[in-house]
């Protein structure tokens, strides 16, 4: 009786490890940790980590390369990991113009990418594919939530971009939904860092708001020299133009900005009233949403990885579009172009025991998927 | 208005200027004197912002900061010229900018490993906050004009420095002939430390004080490094006055092109095709400035030696 006892829980408990965990899964993250823009890549990594050490789950194992915001070091770096280190799936991209340049050579290889920021809309149409996943959104979305807001609030618009793809991209999905005037429609070259001349337009151009789309540096020295500058016209922006990664160095001439994201610190759910606290106890500080995408992306992979072999990728894919899983966003589903469709909100830089933060003001969309979707048949 | 919005843009335009001759004189005084080309001037603008936000972050005063930039950077300056560059002054160009590059990547690297990857923050002292109003209606930065206040003392202080006094005559002899003022007992390793001591105390007061108007981080001196090279280039190499005009060349050029050119292409085509297409010709126009110039005079507007 003993040992059929004993017999009994050796096949229950292996049963049951079987089904936690199909195979061991090797994943390669190459995010952007040197140079100017490393700060985002710090938050994608140390997002994606915190959902992999949360599960405790020991089959996963995480690479992580620095790619220096170089699309050609992006590319060996990637070619690297699936041929000698063989990982099975890939992640971490920040840059748009880097993704680009990984993502169709990986999966004509057969690997699957999951994206945690970039999400250029040439890969959200028609040349989608069945083994690129975005856990973040589509890069018009932000855009497009900031036209809808414009069109309620004010009746003529100054919008500034800077002139690369992504900077057209914002301009063209605030346009989408924006319907009214426009004063001025002005480009800035990439890595700018003196506004003088375009705050001096905005001020002339007699608009009621200006949208501005400037990540990273080029958001902070705009700021700190528009607040400096008199002039009244309030600014508006995609979320990324106050994220919790530059709001510390914008100080507060940041305060009241309005902006648009698909997640805040303050986003009332049981998943995101875990993740912060958990995000800060681990590292000491906020989390952006860089990071909450990257959490978002180990947790789709964690729960896929649950049920499926990662050998098999097409049981492993199937399982990844069902995104089951509890994200600090609240509602979140993959579209048919395996692209998010989730809740778009309104939101506004305050002060919040000293530190500058994001709080959520209203939601501009609901269950907002994007305008490629329906050009993607594969 | 618009007469308003064009001496607004006319200041900017030597407000940048202003910056530039910042970079551009410490740069163009080390070329001068030592006939070395330092790649790793950006870095000292770097070290000069970071020890400025850093200090203004402990103490409370950007005052202090801006006198901690001048002392950080003149002591790195000094530094890396004792380790590293007096090795390369009997060295071709090549050398000289390998080994200047390798230094970009170091202390962009220990910046990191000190500071973190997030930009600093750094704010502008309250006694220049906010904006004045101009003649004609236009309202102006405080800040911004104190820029330019301190680039002209600064300009006005060279002058002298190099005119008028002792260290600028050996400083000016150094230039036109090195062995024959050390064989007339000037200690000319002392004098070259000294001279970039002080080109890299320019640049770190040039960050400091442009740290507070845009972002304190890593790998901010380089794209300042490329304009400070071209200004150099349009002024003469090795000349400081060359530097001065070249620098409040280049600062019109570019920011008046910023913003004419896509409103003289709005007459012509629609306005978000002027918007890309004028900010992209923009961009470009301080480098076509710069090919006329050389086209005209290949050795820029004055060049330092005959």
């Amino acid at each position: 009786m003993k040992t059929f006892l004993k017999a009994a829980t050796l096949t229950l408990t292996l049963g049951a490890s079987s089904l936690a965990m199909a195979e061991p899964v090797k994943i390669g993250l190459i995010t952007t940790l040197s140079g100017g823009g490393a700060g985002l890549g710090v938050d994608t990594r140390d997002g994606f980590m915190l959902a992999i050490k949360q599960s405790g789950n020991k089959d996963i194992t995480v690479i992580t390369e620095d790619d220096a915001q170089k699309p050609e070091l992006a590319v060996q770096i990637a070619d690297k990991m699936i041929q000698s280190d063989k990982v099975d799936i890939l992640t971490g991209i920040v840059w748009s113009n880097l993704l680009m340049a990984v993502v169709p050579g990986a999966v004509a290889q057969g690997k699957i990418y999951v994206s945690t920021n970039a999400a250029p809309a040439a890969l959200a149409g028609e040349k989608c594919d069945p083994l690129y996943f975005n856990a973040a959104y589509q890069n018009d979305n932000l855009h497009e939530a900031m036209g809808e807001y414009a069109n309620k609030v004010y009746k003529k618009m100054f919008i500034m971009a800077p002139n690369y793809p992504a900077g057209k991209d914002s301009l063209t999905g605030f346009k989408r939904y924006y319907k009214g005037e426009l004063a001025n429609e002005v480009y800035t070259k990439v890595g700018q860092t003196d506004y003088a001349a375009e705050i001096a337009q905005i001020r002339a151009s007699g608009a009621d708001a200006a949208f501005v789309f400037l990540p990273g540096g080029m958001g902070i020295a705009f700021m700190k020299q528009y607040a400096q500058s008199g002039v009244k016209i309030p600014v508006i922006g995609p979320g990324f133009s106050f994220s919790q990664d530059v709001l510390p160095a914008i100080g507060d001439a940041a305060l009241g900005a309005k902006a648009s994201g698909q997640w805040a610190k303050d986003l009332d759910n049981a998943a995101n009233k875990k993740f912060v606290p958990a995000f800060q106890a681990e590292y000491g500080r906020l989390p952006s949403i860089y990071a909450v995408q990257a959490y978002d992306a180990a947790q789709l992979i964690l729960a896929a990885a649950s049920k499926a072999s990662v050998k098999d990728v097409k049981a492993f894919t199937t399982e990844l579009s069902k995104a089951d899983i509890q994200s600090p966003r609240g509602k979140f589903k993959f579209n048919t172009n395996r692209h998010p469709i989730q809740d778009i909100y309104l939101t506004e830089v305050v002060k919040d025991n000293g530190t500058l933060t994001n709080k959520i003001v209203e939601k501009i969309f609901t269950d907002h998927g994007d305008a490629y979707a329906k050009d993607c048949k594969k | 208005m618009t007469f308003a919005l064009l001496i607004e843009q006319l200041l900017n335009g030597v407000q940048l200027g202003v910056m530039l001759f910042l970079m551009a004189a410490g740069l163009t005084l080390i070329f001068g004197v030592m006939g070395l080309i330092n790649l790793a001037h950006g870095s000292l603008y770097m070290v000069g912002a970071f020890a400025c936000a850093s200090v203004a972050a402990l103490t409370g005063s950007f005052w202090l900061g801006l006198v901690a930039s001048l002392a950080a950077a003149a002591a790195a300056g000094a530094l890396i010229e004792i380790t590293v560059i007096r090795r390369l002054y009997q060295r071709d160009h090549l050398d000289q900018v390998l080994a200047t590059f390798a230094l970009i990547l170091i202390f962009s690297e220990g910046t990191r490993w000190l500071f973190g990857s997030f930009p600093l923050y750094l704010d502008i002292p309250p006694l220049l906050q906010g904006a004045v109003g101009l003649p004609g209606g236009a309202q102006y930065p405080v800040y911004r004009l104190a820029i330019i206040l301190a680039g002209a003392l600064v300009a006005f202080g060279l002058y002298a420095l190099i005119s008028k006094t002792r260290l600028g005559m050996r400083i000016r002899a150094g230039e036109s002939d090195r062995e024959m003022i050390a064989a007339l007992g000037v200690d000319i390793r002392t004098l070259y430390t000294l001279v970039f001591a002080l080109g890299a105390a320019l640049a770190g007061l040039a960050g400091a004080m442009v740290g507070a108007l845009q972002s304190v981080q890593v790998g901010m001196g380089e794209p300042v490094l490329i304009l400070a090279f071209v200004v150099i280039v349009i002024g003469g190499i090795g000349s400081i006055k060359g530097a001065l005009v070249g620098a409040l060349l280049v600062g019109s050029v570019d920011t008046l092109g910023r913003f004419l050119l896509p409103q003289a292409l709005a007459l012509m085509v629609p306005p978000d095709q002027a918007g890309l297409i004028g900010g992209a010709l923009a961009s470009m126009l301080i480098y076509i400035l710069m090919a006329i110039i050389l086209a005209v005079k290949p050795r820029g507007l004055f060049p330092a030696q005959a």
